[in-house]
C-alpha cells in the first residue's frame, strides 16, 4: 500500500511545484523518487517535529508537501505541531501538506507497543480542518494520492505497513469524496471497517455464508469530511451494526464516528464496536497473534455477530 | 544604508510608550517580553529591512517576520498600525470582545504570517520559508524573532541543526536575549551560556550585539544581508526584560508582571 502510495507520489513529482520530506524513513519506491527528484526530496532526520514546521513553512511558499513518516511518530511526536501549524494555520492561510502516516494499528507486529497506532483516527478527527483517509488498498491509495495532489488543506493518510489485496475495481473521485463505500450487501447486520480490518470483515462475513447469515460490510476510507447524509443512508437499512478497528475503543476513532452519526439522527440500533481495550499490548508476536489476544480475531468477531442476532 | 539614529530612536521611543498605553487598556497582554524587542522590531521595520507593502501584505515580494516568542508581540502592534496595515483605532480596542488584536498574533492581522504563542515552532516554520523561497529563486529575506527562555524548547535545536545543511543565507534569527524567561533568569533555570558558541557550533553565522542599540542592530542586519557566506546568520541581542520599566528591569519575575494604570501614566510623563 505505501508502495502503491509512493508510485502515484513519484509520478506526481514530475509537477514541479511538489516537496517531499521523510524523517529518515525510506523504502524501494522513495529509493527512486529521491534520486530522480533530489531538489525536492529532503531528508530531515529523526526530528519529526521540524518535519511538520518544514512542511507548513514550504506549504505558505506555495510547495504542495508530501511528509512522510512512520504513523506513531508522524501522528503523535508531532501532534502539537500538527495542530498549530498544520490545523490551525489552515483556517487562515492556504496550505496543501499531506501527512503519509504508514504503519496502521499494529502493522509493526513485534516492534512493540511504541511502534502500534491505535490512538491517531482519534486524534486526527478531532483536529478541525484536517482530512482523514484511512485506505483499505492500493486502489484507493492511487485515487488518494491524486486527490491529495489538487486539494489544499492539511490530510492525514493511515497507511498500512504491509501489502493488502485490492477489493476494488476502481473508484472516482465523488465515491472519494463520499467516504464509504458498502461492499457487500447485507440484510439484518452489518460491520463497518477502516484499513486492514475491511478485510478481516470481508473473511468474517464470507465464513458465515454456509451459515446463510448474510452481513454487510461498510469500508469507511475517509473518516473526515464525508458524507454522513448517505452513510447514515446505508446504515439505516440494518438493525445492527459492528464497528471494528484497528484502534482504541471508546477514543473517538471509528466507533466514536458511527455512534455520533447514529446519535444526531436519533438512531437507537444496536452497535457494538470491536478494537483493543484501554491497555497497551507487551505481548511478543505477529499481527494475527495480537489480534487473537486482543478479540479481533475472526472467531470473535463472529460471536459478536452471532450474539447480536441472536 | 545608511542608518538614521534619531529617527529609529524617536520610533522606538514612539513604540515603548504606546505599547506602554496598550497594557494600560489591556493588562492581559504581556509588558515586560514585549519592551525587551522594541528596538529590535524597530529597526527591522523602519530601517528598511523588511519590505512588506501593508496594502499587499500577500504578496509574494515581501520578507517575512515570524514572531516565534509571541507573548512579546505587543509592540508589534503599533508599528504595523503606524505603517498601515491597519486603523491605529484597532490599539484602543486590543483584548476587547470581538477585537482584531488580542495579546498574540495571527495571521487574521493583517502583515502577520503564522500561528504563534506554543513555543518553539517558529524557528522550524522559518526554515520551510527559507527553503520554499531558496528553491524558487527568489532573494526575500525570513526573519525570526526568538526568546532566549524559547530555547528550552528541542523543536528549536532541530531546526539549529537543519539551516545550516540546507544553506538557509536567507533565514536570519534574531534571539532577544533578555536572560529572563517566565519564573526566573535562564542562568538559574538551564543555563543557555554560551550561547553565540553553541550556534556557531551548529554552523551558523553569528553576531553578538547590545540589542537596544539601534547602530548596532542596524549594521549588523545590514551586514547579514549580504549572502555571501551561504549560512543562516543568528543576531544575539543582548536585552533588558521591561526595558524602560525600572520596576521591571529588577524583576525576575517580570514576565508576569502588570503595571497599574497609575504606574503607566507616571511613565508616560516621564521620557522613558
Amino acid at each position: 500500500m505505501r508502495d502503491i502510495f509512493l508510485e502515484e507520489v513519484y509520478r506526481i513529482m514530475k509537477r514541479e511545484d511538489i516537496f517531499f520530506l521523510s524523517d529518515d524513513f525510506g523504502s524501494p519506491v522513495l529509493d527512486q523518487l529521491r534520486r530522480d527528484f533530489p531538489e525536492r526530496f529532503v531528508n530531515v532526520g529523526i526530528a519529526e517535529q521540524n518535519l511538520i514546521n518544514l512542511a507548513a513553512g514550504l506549504a505558505l511558499e506555495g510547495w504542495t508537501v508530501y511528509a512522510y513518516g512512520i504513523a506513531a511518530f508522524l501522528s503523535m511526536r508531532a501532534y502539537e505541531q500538527v495542530r498549530v501549524n498544520l490545523a490551525m494555520l489552515s483556517q487562515w492561510r492556504d496550505i496543501n501538506v499531506n501527512l503519509v502516516a504508514v504503519g496502521a494499528g499494529v502493522s509493526y507486529d513485534v516492534s512493540g507497543p511504541s511502534h502500534h497506532c491505535l490512538e491517531d483516527l482519534g486524534l486526527m478527527r478531532m483536529l478541525p480542518n484536517m482530512t482523514v483517509f484511512s485506505p483499505s488498498d492500493g486502489i484507493l491509495c492511487e485515487e488518494i494520492a491524486d486527490y491529495t495532489a489538487k486539494a489544499s488543506g492539511p490530510k492525514y493518510i493511515r497507511l498500512d505497513g504491509k501489502a493488502l489485496p485490492n477489493l476494488y475495481k476502481g473508484i472516482g473521485a465523488e465515491e472519494l469524496k463520499c467516504g464509504f463505500s458498502e461492499i457487500r450487501r447485507g440484510e439484518k447486520l452489518c460491520i463497518v471497517a477502516t484499513g486492514y480490518m475491511t478485510h478481516r470483515a470481508l473473511a468474517a462475513c464470507e465464513s458465515l455464508k454456509s451459515e446463510i447469515i448474510d452481513v454487510g460490510v461498510i469500508d469507511v476510507f475517509l473518516l473526515k469530511p464525508f458524507d454522513e447524509g448517505k452513510l447514515f443512508e446505508t446504515l439505516e437499512r440494518y438493525d445492527g451494526i459492528v464497528t471494528l478497528e484497528e484502534g482504541f475503543v471508546n477514543k473517538g476513532g471509528l466507533d466514536g464516528l458511527i455512534s455520533s452519526l447514529l446519535e444526531k439522527n436519533g438512531s437507537r440500533k444496536s452497535l457494538a464496536a470491536l478494537g483493543f481495550k484501554d491497555a497497551y499490548t507487551f505481548d511478543v508476536g505477529n499481527r494475527e497473534y495480537l489480534h487473537r489476544l486482543n478479540q479481533l480475531d475472526e472467531e470473535s468477531i463472529l460471536r459478536t455477530i452471532k450474539s447480536m442476532l441472536d | 544604508m545608511p542608518v538614521d539614529r534619531s529617527f529609529l530612536e524617536k520610533k522606538a521611543d514612539f513604540v515603548r510608550r504606546e505599547t506602554l498605553k496598550i497594557h494600560k487598556r489591556a493588562p492581559e497582554t504581556r509588558l515586560a517580553s514585549s519592551l525587551s524587542a522594541v528596538e529590535i522590531l524597530v529597526v527591522l521595520y523602519y530601517g528598511g529591512f523588511i519590505k512588506i507593502d501593508p496594502s499587499h501584505f500577500r504578496s509574494e515580494e515581501r520578507d517575512r517576520l515570524i514572531v516565534s516568542k509571541a507573548h512579546g508581540s505587543v509592540s508589534l502592534f503599533p508599528i504595523l498600525a503606524d505603517l498601515g496595515f491597519f486603523d491605529e483605532a484597532e490599539l484602543e480596542r486590543v483584548c476587547r470582545p470581538g477585537a482584531l488584536l488580542g495579546s498574540i498574533p495571527d495571521p487574521s492581522v493583517p502583515g502577520y504570517e503564522t500561528i504563534n504563542g506554543s513555543l518553539g515552532h517558529g524557528l522550524g516554520v522559518g526554515c520551510g520559508m527559507a527553503l520554499g523561497l531558496k528553491k524558487k529563486g527568489k532573494g526575500n529575506s525570513v526573519f525570526v524573532l526568538l526568546g532566549d527562555g524559547e530555547l528550552y524548547e528541542g523543536a528549536v535545536w532541530e531546526a539549529v541543526m537543519f539551516a545550516p545543511q540546507f544553506h538557509l543565507d536567507n533565514l536570519t534569527a534574531i534571539v532577544d536575549a533578555n536572560r529572563t524567561s517566565m519564573l526566573d533568569r535562564c542562568s538559574h533555570i538551564i543555563d543557555l551560556e554560551p550561547l553565540e558558541e553553541k550556534f556557531r557550533t551548529f554552523g551558523w553565522e553569528t553576531a553578538v550585539i547590545d540589542g537596544h542599540n539601534v547602530e548596532e542592530l542596524h549594521e549588523t542586519f545590514s551586514r547579514f544581508k549580504e549572502r555571501t557566506a551561504g549560512r543562516p546568520k543568528v543576531v544575539v541581542a543582548g536585552t533588558i526584560k521591561g526595558k524602560g520599566v525600572p520596576r521591571l528591569e529588577r524583576d525576575p519575575l517580570s514576565h508576569i508582571r502588570n503595571l497599574s494604570p497609575r504606574e503607566i501614566d507616571a511613565l508616560l510623563a516621564d521620557s522613558l
